[in-house]
């Protein structure tokens, strides 16, 4: 059982780390790595939405819209995972939406540190895409709280360590046309290919 | 006369000059994922157009009843709805391409373009020439997936829609698919290559300017 648990999570943070292998949450991604700051700071509002969202997402999709999930309703035949898309995109904005609420009434501090990122959060794939990955690859409850929490860290540790390398990218004089998102998207995959290299580990 | 030029410009501007991924940078996140196979790359790129061209023209049309403080869900909503249709189509009549693409359909809805989209342009335009540019932009997005797909399917299985097109004879003098094709680097890095290609090419135009 632990064992199982920890291998989800080495996995969504390494192998299958939700950037560099599944290429979700790009968008940001490339926006927002200029700064290290503010990669840090988008990197632990990801990981915070993820681990809150990842496990409320299977709760609506295993009480409320996989087939037969409405059988404590008295409805054993009932199908509504089509809406699953819906749900899940109204319950992270939502989420996001009270979370911001939620710092901005408790902590001065964090709400100015991630305040201004929390809104990006809602369309960022990475969020939607961990929820509907949670569902097609079945996993329970208690591996849904550590795959949402492994697929943020592993995001976060990829925007920060892109933002580490863009900083020493501004000193270097790439050929015309290449600086910029050019010089990003090459480097990113020369990324992925290191991370490639964890496959090799057997967890 | 005029209008129609208009017209034309909004529809061309997005496949080359503006074209959504290799210049403004939105909607990478599924451009990357679907292109190990022309294959599904054609069928996330119809996909896009449909989702894209109807949201477009139905937030246009109702740009000016939507309230300005919930325009993001009410986006958001009419998206997917137009993302749970073509996903349901998909499921019905192509049940194995839908499979390969998993949940990179669903992915439609937050995807960048169709979000920016609607915001830069649809909520500020009438429904005909919202509808133009949402065709533009899912032909601009759609071009660049089946370039990348091409190029990954060619050289990575040697094999164009599923057919063999490198002949028996080249295998048997030794040569191989490039297995690092289908992996994600590469696809990072050809995009990162044809945005280089396009800026040099655009380049007289910018320094005359």
């Amino acid at each position: 059982m632990t064992e199982n648990l920890v291998s989800i999570f080495l996995n969504s943070v390494f192998t299958g780390n939700i950037l560099l292998a599944y290429f979700l949450g790009m968008c940001s991604f490339v926006a927002v790595s200029k700064n290290i700051n503010t990669a840090i700071g988008l990197g632990f509002a990801v990981v915070f939405v993820l681990s809150v969202t990842t496990p409320l997402n299977w709760l609506l999709y295993h009480y409320l819209l996989a087939p037969g999930a409405l059988h404590w309703a008295g409805l054993p035949n009932m199908d509504l995972s089509f809406l699953k898309f819906i749900m899940f995109i109204a319950v992270i904005a939502a989420m996001v939406q009270a979370i911001e609420m939620i710092i901005d009434r408790f902590s001065a501090a964090l709400y100015a540190g991630l305040g201004v990122f929390l809104p990006l959060i809602a369309v960022n794939c990475a969020i939607l895409g961990t929820s509907l990955f949670m569902v097609e690859r079945n996993h329970t409850f208690i591996e849904s709280v550590i795959f949402g929490f492994g697929s943020g860290v592993g995001w976060l540790m990829a925007i920060v360590s892109m933002a580490a390398i863009r900083i020493k990218l501004r000193y270097a004089n790439p050929p015309y046309g290449m600086e910029g998102y050019g010089l990003t998207m090459i480097v990113t995959g020369l990324m992925a290919m290191a991370f490639m290299l964890f496959s090799g580990i057997a967890f | 006369m005029k209008i129609k030029n208009n017209t034309l410009k909004i529809f061309l501007r997005p496949v080359w000059s503006d074209n959504p991924i290799n210049i403004q940078m939105l909607g990478i996140c599924s451009a990357l994922a679907v292109t190990v196979q022309l294959k599904t790359a054609f069928v996330m790129a119809l996909s896009m157009t449909f989702v894209l061209s109807c949201s477009s023209f139905i937030i246009s049309l109702l740009r000016k009843q939507i309230p300005k403080n919930i325009r993001i869900i009410v986006e958001l909503s009419i998206i997917s709805t137009f993302v749970i249709l073509t996903d349901e189509f998909l499921r019905a009549y192509m049940f194995d391409v839908s499979k390969q693409l998993s949940v990179f359909v669903g992915l439609i809805i937050t995807n960048c373009i169709v979000m920016g989209r609607a915001e830069a342009f649809a909520l500020s335009n009438p429904p005909h020439l919202a509808l133009v540019d949402g065709v533009g932009n899912g032909i601009g997005y759609g071009s660049v997936l089946i370039i990348v797909a091409f190029i990954r399917e060619l050289f990575g299985s040697g094999k164009l829609f599923g057919f063999q097109v490198v002949p028996d004879y080249l295998y048997s003098i030794g040569y191989e698919d490039a297995g690092f094709m289908l992996l994600a680097p590469a696809a990072f890095i050809i995009i990162g290559l044809m945005i280089w290609f396009q800026k040099y090419l655009s380049r007289d135009k910018e320094l005359k300017r």
